[in-house]
């Protein structure tokens, strides 16, 4: 179990940094359902399968739309001015 | 102030508050040896006093039903506030576009997944007493049904089926019915949200008391809730898209 | 070596304030937002585990089994609506000023500049 969660501990502080340092917000949303991913794994190894289900219902599906549909807004409106 | 500025602000701000966070937290009981008496006595009395085999279910519903009937309302106002800002397209001016998904193979994987996803938030749902699940997590998976409709079809499609007529009425009824029930059992002389059904047998569907009824309720509220906030985020981004609204 | 899992609560909290204060996109704002609140739900975790311990579900297993601490999970789970509830709302209020102010960018909008 120790070198499982140590993994997992890691895999979560990496994602972490790395959501924050991404720029691009397309970018940014690509590796936010990563972490997400990395979360629910240290959930699980956590022993908290309700948790889990939660964080990987709203980190998969719930989170990732609404903000990929706000993203394409902005763009849309941007790609308008430039033409 | 410059980036610069700030950036060197917010370390010697961050510094302090890492150390004070750090020193704080080491006063805790060591990693995996949780000390603490509550989750304790609630695994001792999880089957004698509410007959539960998923015991976070129990302290989400019944122990702690109060914080659950507090969620679901921020909740409700979180859709509130997202519908008011939006809303300014009216729904009419994008009844009709047309921004069909072209692949046969995602047309076909979305008519097989939106039914077996759908089947799988309700039992996620019905069993959330017995085995991990519950309502919020059902309801999530069950918007996601909803959601794949969009994804795999077109947003005509979704627009149709997840129009807000229906889906206003039936969070509403959602969040009523648990305060509804929280009601009622006052009515029948009980505390606020206390159980106040038969605790049936342990480890099937009808065990636990009113806990599946507030099950149902909180998962079709947040279904509804989340169907809600995606319509007005793909409407929004659908409108500017094909000129229906000023970008 | 077992304080690592508190520190990792800190440092995710710690990580996420560092992308706020540096944010140049009202989006990329909220996304180090929720990865804040996501800290929170490491830490809350780490308190309630406990070694040899498994899930507090006994649908198949004895009742005499060591199982973690029910009610973290409880607090974790309405966190994790809370979250999404302010994330969404704190991306409609950047789709919603960009709709007035035609920028994304904090330091360019006239009222939050600072």
């Amino acid at each position: 179990m120790i070198p499982l969660q140590a993994m997992c501990l890691a895999l979560v502080a990496l994602g972490a940094l790395a959501v924050v340092v991404a720029r691009d917000v397309v970018r940014q949303a690509l590796v936010l359902s990563l972490y997400g991913f990395a979360l629910v794994a240290l959930f699980v190894v956590y022993q908290a399968p309700d948790v889990a289900l939660s964080a990987l219902a709203v980190g998969g599906v719930a989170y990732p739309l609404v903000l990929v549909a706000a993203i394409a807004r902005v763009n849309e409106t941007q790609r308008r001015r430039k033409r | 102030m410059t980036t610069r500025g700030r950036t060197a602000l917010f370390l010697a701000g961050a510094g302090g508050l890492g150390a004070l966070l750090l020193w704080g937290l080491a006063g805790l009981p060591d990693f995996g040896h949780y000390a603490g008496p509550y989750g304790d006595i609630l695994v001792h009395v999880a089957k004698p006093q509410r007959n539960i085999a998923n015991v976070v279910t129990g302290v989400v519903f019944d122990w702690r039903g109060f914080d659950t009937m507090g969620e679901e309302l921020i909740l409700f106002g979180a859709v509130v506030g997202v519908a008011m800002l939006l809303r300014e397209t009216r729904e009419h001016d994008v009844a009709d576009v047309v921004d069909a998904v072209r692949s046969d193979a995602v047309r076909a994987s979305g008519l097989v997944a939106v039914p077996v996803t759908f089947v799988l938030a309700l039992s996620v749902i019905a069993h959330g007493h017995l085995t991990p699940g519950g309502g919020f997590q059902g309801g999530v998976v069950a918007s996601a049904a909803f959601a794949l409709v969009f994804l795999s079809a077109e947003y005509r499609a979704y627009h149709r089926i997840g129009g807000t007529a229906l889906w206003d009425s039936v969070e509403g009824t959602g969040a009523g019915a648990f305060v509804g029930l929280g009601l009622l059992a006052l009515a029948l002389g009980l505390a606020f949200l206390e159980n106040f059904l038969p605790l049936g047998t342990w480890n099937t569907l009808l065990s636990t008391g009113s806990i599946p009824l507030l099950n149902w309720a909180s998962g079709v509220a947040v279904a509804a809730g989340f169907v809600l906030v995606y319509g007005e985020f793909l409407q929004e981004t659908m409108a500017v898209r094909h000129g229906k609204a000023k970008p | 070596m077992s304080y690592l899992p508190y520190a990792l609560g800190a440092w995710v909290i710690l990580v996420g304030l560092f992308g706020i204060v540096r944010s140049r996109n009202l989006i990329h704002l909220a996304v180090c937002v929720s990865v804040v609140q996501s800290g929170t739900y490491v830490l809350l975790l780490a308190i309630g585990y406990r070694d040899e311990g498994t899930a507090p579900v006994f649908a198949d297993i004895p009742l005499s089994r060591k199982t973690v601490d029910p009610v973290v999970q409880a607090l974790t789970l309405t966190d994790i609506v809370v979250a999404v509830c302010v994330s969404a709302l704190l991306l409609t209020l950047a789709v919603h000023s960009y709709r007035r102010t035609g920028s994304l960018d904090p330091s360019e909008i006239a009222e939050l500049k600072g």
